[in-house]
């Protein structure tokens, strides 16, 4: 068929649109809370749109897979799948959660504004379906952590309140580490399999199974789904969780992301289950949750919370029910993964009602509603009887499959006895949480002092709990012609091999399972009545929470993290370069003494005069700023001193262009340095300790050292350089004679544009950190003398005006030549911006004010922009980014140009660093203008 | 020569890193000029001393110095005036944000520097 060879691309196309999507309602925010919601379900609907077609393959038990190659050595690649597990989460995930977002519509408060909440519901859902649909299982963890981010972010709806924040980061720290325990089973499962695609690593099972590592293959994953799904012991976070207001609850916390641990659990069912490690860890955690969570739920006083731990214990069953590993057993996992989604979403909106309509979730105050709603307490008592396994009602069923399967399951050797036992147990508590939340809510006498007068909910928010119990009752009584093809396509693909033979109905006959059923029901009933002696009993078993260990090993956490922080970090930057430097001397020594090289030692040049006299300069200036750096005017002069000696070592040792450019840079960092000198404080107080500047001299000089011998074994080591490529193809590939600017233009023209992006970025946030600041000039220097008043000499202002066109003609100048000798768009701009400050410092920064431009940075923009478009302009060409072409130009008076496209990019570079001179100087210039104004 | 520029290069590292270890503001970004000049003399050292031999292609000339140290030099001269500019600006920022110049920007009831700061609301 060609049509079906595009058909692969709907699965990408469905992850983009639910990726993409998450942003329209914070677009659509604004046109209110009706737009926004309609907008989000829109985005669920296109999605699930997308995926019908495919659902006719994965129907056949022929996964669609699209696979797209991304880094294919390292197995990561976008690859996703489409199966019958895949289509039974996506159609969960998609249907529940539209029927969440027009609940969430009318559950939260009118004027919380909706797009946040829809955006994140969102990502959540795109992240969830990502899970679901990924053959490539680095993706499917990428996908997985994403969940756990947008879990806590919607934990933690309500931000202000201290409780959700607690609970959204306990859930994050445990579904988080969870996540990255997955991320490592993965790796290892994709080391050992030799590929990540689930495809392969299904027909690598045996291999798997056989190998070293399987054990930690496989208690790294599951503890991903353990921690997922809720599992004892790291169940704690999901009670904690339901500060989230209840759609989420709904949602995330009952039907789909804790679902994502057991559809882990059916993934990789064909890959690590079938040892005795599965089977015991697996159905003994699952039994241990599923016992525990129900005996819990049983003592709850808040409704939701006892819907929570009732979670819990159904993600318990589901799980154990894995690990029983016989093909009958996964059937009924999948079957109860259906129905508890379908009934807990259902009992989650209820219970939202409720509390929407109460003002509180206390099962001792929330009496008798059954007169005040009759409508939503018996949607209620209908989702409830589903979950007690009612007759009649989709719980049954899969409840009903359970107990069969304990009592034909013979993997626990001997004593196969106690596992119908358990089931029974787990039956009875069930029945009597089931039955608590009936009586005490709808019935039990009358409400005790409610926050609110309750009655029925707007008719719409009744809606999606209809729908799911309309569903319950679908799948109860018309099983196999509800669900049975979607059950038989999910179960067949988390098996891969052929579905056992098994019969979807309500009437199996009078059989063990359903005596079960029948102790479950007598037995959680009386159980029920009795409540009062158990909660007596209840009361005296010490109390063991480990929602308590965990904070208690968080703080402890944060106490000696504290303690340790204290002791290596006292705030003092000046301690931290120490340590830094401390670091560096050890770690170079190391490397140096542990490199093996030695120092020839051989010097190839003489000393002479001129080179000991400009050492001298140099020392007196560096030691000179240093001795005297409480004199902050001297020690800037000085500095300034040992920049014009190291200029002219440039221009010694044949770097004119280097030697220009020191030489502007100087000037005008010098200039800047004066100009911030004049709002800092004159002189440095003489506060460090002797102690502090012994340190301090010691680490100097161990640098200093350090720094001098490295520099002498280089200058005297042998020497080979890569430069011979660009010296022979500057002239031909790059047409220009100066190769230092042939390099910076076209060899590496791609890093000078980030070398001036760079300068950019400086130029703005220069700019960001003084456009807001305002400082107010002294009236006297440190000495207190006045500032002088004739700030500016009326002889250098005569003399500078007609200089400038001639500082201009100069920079024109060396930029046009810097081709073919010293000079260039560096350069030029320098010069350029110095010529201009120059008549700023003459005239006084508000006559330059009025000359110049007040905004720099669309000369900054302008310049990036002529440099990356002349990169750009070469694709044109089909050529690579920033390719050169040249030719010759003849300009009257200069003779013969050569013009290359480099040229170009040049003033881009020149425009750039005339803009961020200016910028910068004339920034502070302001500065002062204002201080004389205020 | 080899080793004088070795003993130039060492003493503006010395001399800066001196000067960086210092509490105030000013003091810090001249150490970190001087560290700037001694490690673009230092990567300028990495292509050798050469004299009278410039890289500037001429038919009469054969042999040129290395041309790949002074083209990192340039830029790295550009930027590091940039970093210079900008940190000069973080300490006036800093200066106003805590009414003193002390590089950790410790907040103090009285201002005990001269220049009167403030800011505008």
């Amino acid at each position: 068929m060609t049509e079906s060879a595009y058909l692969p691309i709907l699965l990408p196309l469905t992850l983009f649109t639910a990726f993409f999507g998450l942003a329209l309602p914070l677009i659509v925010e604004r046109f209110g809370r009706k737009a926004t919601a309609i907008t989000a379900g829109a985005v669920m609907a296109t999605c699930l749109v997308l995926l019908v077609p495919l659902f006719s393959f994965a129907m056949s038990g022929q996964p669609v897979i699209a696979h797209y190659d991304w880094m294919p050595s390292f197995g990561l690649n976008l690859s996703f799948r489409l199966d019958g597990l895949g289509m039974l989460f996506s159609i969960l995930i998609l249907g529940i959660g539209m029927l969440v977002v027009l609940y969430a519509h009318y559950y939260l408060p009118d004027n919380d504004k909706l797009g946040r909440f829809y955006a994140q519901l969102l990502l959540f859902m795109a992240a969830m379906l990502g899970i679901v649909l990924s053959e490539n299982l680095l993706m499917m963890v990428v996908f997985w952590e994403v969940t756990s981010l947008s879990s806590f972010l919607l934990i933690a709806y309500k931000s202000a309140s201290h409780e959700s924040r607690i609970a959204a980061r306990m859930a994050l720290v445990v579904t988080g580490a969870g996540g990255l325990a997955l991320l490592a089973g993965i790796l290892l499962l994709g080391k050992v399999a030799g590929s990540y695609e689930l495809t392969q690593v299904i027909e690598a099972a045996a291999q798997i199974k056989s190998d070293p590592l399987y054990p930690a293959i496989l208690i790294l994953v599951l503890l991903g789904a353990f921690t997922k799904s809720a599992q004892f012991p790291f169940h704690f976070w999901l009670p904690n969780a339901m500060v989230a207001p209840t759609p989420v609850s709904a949602y995330l916390h009952s039907a789909t992301m804790v679902k994502a641990g057991v559809f882990l659990l059916a993934r990789f069912y064909p890959v690590l289950s079938g040892t005795d490690l599965w089977l015991f860890s697996v159905s003994v955690i699952g039994g241990v949750t599923l016992v525990y969570g129900a005996y819990v739920a049983m003592y709850r006083n808040d409704f939701k919370g006892l819907l929570a731990y009732s979670t819990i214990s159904h993600l318990g069953l589901i799980t154990l029910l894995f690990g029983l590993s016989t093909p009958m057993s996964v059937v009924a996992a999948v079957f109860h993964t259906i129905n508890h989604a379908i009934f807990k979403a259902s009992l989650f909106m209820a219970a939202g009602i409720i509390d929407h309509e109460c003002g509180t979730r206390d099962m001792r105050r929330v009496n008798g509603l059954f007169k005040l709603m009759p409508i939503t307490a018996t949607l209620a008592m209908l989702a409830a009887g589903s979950m007690a396994g009612v007759p009649l009602l989709n719980g049954f069923l899969s409840k009903e499959m359970f107990f069969t399967e304990s009592i034909v399951f013979d993997g626990f050797g001997g004593s196969h006895w106690i596992l119908p036992i358990f089931a029974t147990i787990a039956g009875v508590l069930a029945v009597a949480y089931s039955a608590r939340f009936i009586h005490d809510v709808f019935f039990n006498g009358e409400p005790v002092d409610l926050p609110r007068q309750p009655h029925e909910p707007s008719r719409w928010m009744r809606v999606p709990v209809e729908i799911l119990v309309v569903l319950c009752l679908l799948v109860g009584i018309f099983p196999a012609w509800s669900v049975g093809a979607l059950l038989a396509s999910a179960a067949g693909a988390s098996l891969q091999s052929s579905l056992p033979i098994y019969d979807l109905k309500i009437w199996h006959g009078f059989n063990l399972a359903l005596l079960m059923s029948l102790i479950a029901l007598v037995g959680g009933v009386g159980l029920y009545m009795m409540r009062s002696t158990l909660v007596h009993w209840n009361n005296q078993l010490p109390t063991l929470s480990s929602r308590m260990l965990f904070e208690r090993a968080h703080q402890h956490l944060v106490i000696n993290a504290e303690k340790v922080m204290s002791v290596i970090d006292n705030r003092s930057l000046q301690r931290y370069i120490a340590v830094f430097l401390v670091f560096v001397l050890i770690y170079g020594s190391w490397a140096y003494v542990s490199g093996g090289s030695r120092v020839s030692g051989v010097s190839h040049m003489r000393l002479d005069i001129a080179s000991i006299i400009a050492l001298s300069a140099l020392a007196l200036g560096a030691l000179g700023a240093t001795f005297m750096h409480h004199r902050r005017l001297l020690s800037i002069i000085l500095i300034s001193v040992v920049g014009l000696v190291v200029a002219l070592v440039f221009l010694r040792f044949s770097a004119p262009d280097l030697a220009l450019t020191q030489l502007s840079v100087e000037v005008v960092t010098t200039v800047l340095m004066l100009l911030a000198l004049h709002y800092l404080p004159q002189s440095t107080p003489k506060e460090s300790i002797s102690l502090r500047v012994m340190r301090d001299v010691l680490l100097a000089v161990g640098v200093g050292l350090a720094m001098a011998f490295v520099s002498f074994a280089l200058l005297t080591s042998s020497f080979s350089t890569i430069s011979d490529f660009y010296l022979q193809q500057s002239v031909p590939e790059g047409g220009g004679h100066n190769v230092v600017n042939v390099i910076l233009v076209d060899f590496r023209g791609f890093d000078t544009l980030g070398e001036i992006s760079v300068l950019a970025m400086a130029a703005l946030g220069a700019h960001a950190l003084l456009d807001q600041l305002r400082m107010v000039q002294p009236a006297r220097d440190s000495a207190g003398r006045l500032w002088a008043d004739d700030v500016h000499p009326l002889f250098l202002k005569m003399l500078m005006r007609p200089l400038l066109p001639l500082a201009l003609a100069v920079a024109v100048y060396i930029f046009l030549r810097g081709h073919h000798l010293p000079g260039g768009g560096f350069v030029a701009g320098l010069v350029t911006g110095v010529a201009l400050i120059l008549q700023s410092l003459a005239g006084g920064f508000s006559f330059a004010e009025d000359r110049l431009p007040r905004s720099y940075a669309p000369a900054l923009g302008l310049g990036l922009a002529f440099a990356a478009g002349v990169g750009l302009l070469s694709w044109l060409f089909a050529r690579p980014f920033l390719t050169s072409t040249h030719g010759h130009i003849a300009i009257p008076l200069l003779g013969d140009i050569e013009l290359a496209s480099v040229m170009i990019f040049d003033l881009g570079v020149y425009l750039v660093v005339v803009a961020t001179v200016l910028l910068i100087l004339t920034e502070l210039g302001r500065l002062n203008v204002r201080g004389e104004r205020g | 020569m080899e080793a004088m520029l070795a003993v130039a290069i060492g003493l503006l590292f010395g001399c800066g890193v001196y000067l960086m270890l210092r509490a105030r503001t000013l003091p810090v970004i001249l150490g970190l000029a001087l560290i700037s000049y001694a490690v673009n003399l230092f990567l300028f050292a990495s292509g050798r001393l050469v004299i009278n031999a410039p890289p500037i292609i001429h038919a009469d000339i054969k042999h040129y110095t290395d041309p790949i140290p002074q083209a990192l030099v340039l830029t790295a001269i550009v930027i590091g005036f940039g970093m210079t500019a900008y940190i000069l600006t973080l300490a006036l920022r800093g200066l106003s944000e805590s009414g003193d110049d002390h590089i950790d920007m410790v907040e103090k009831a009285e201002s005990t520097s001269s220049t009167q700061v403030k800011k505008r609301h």
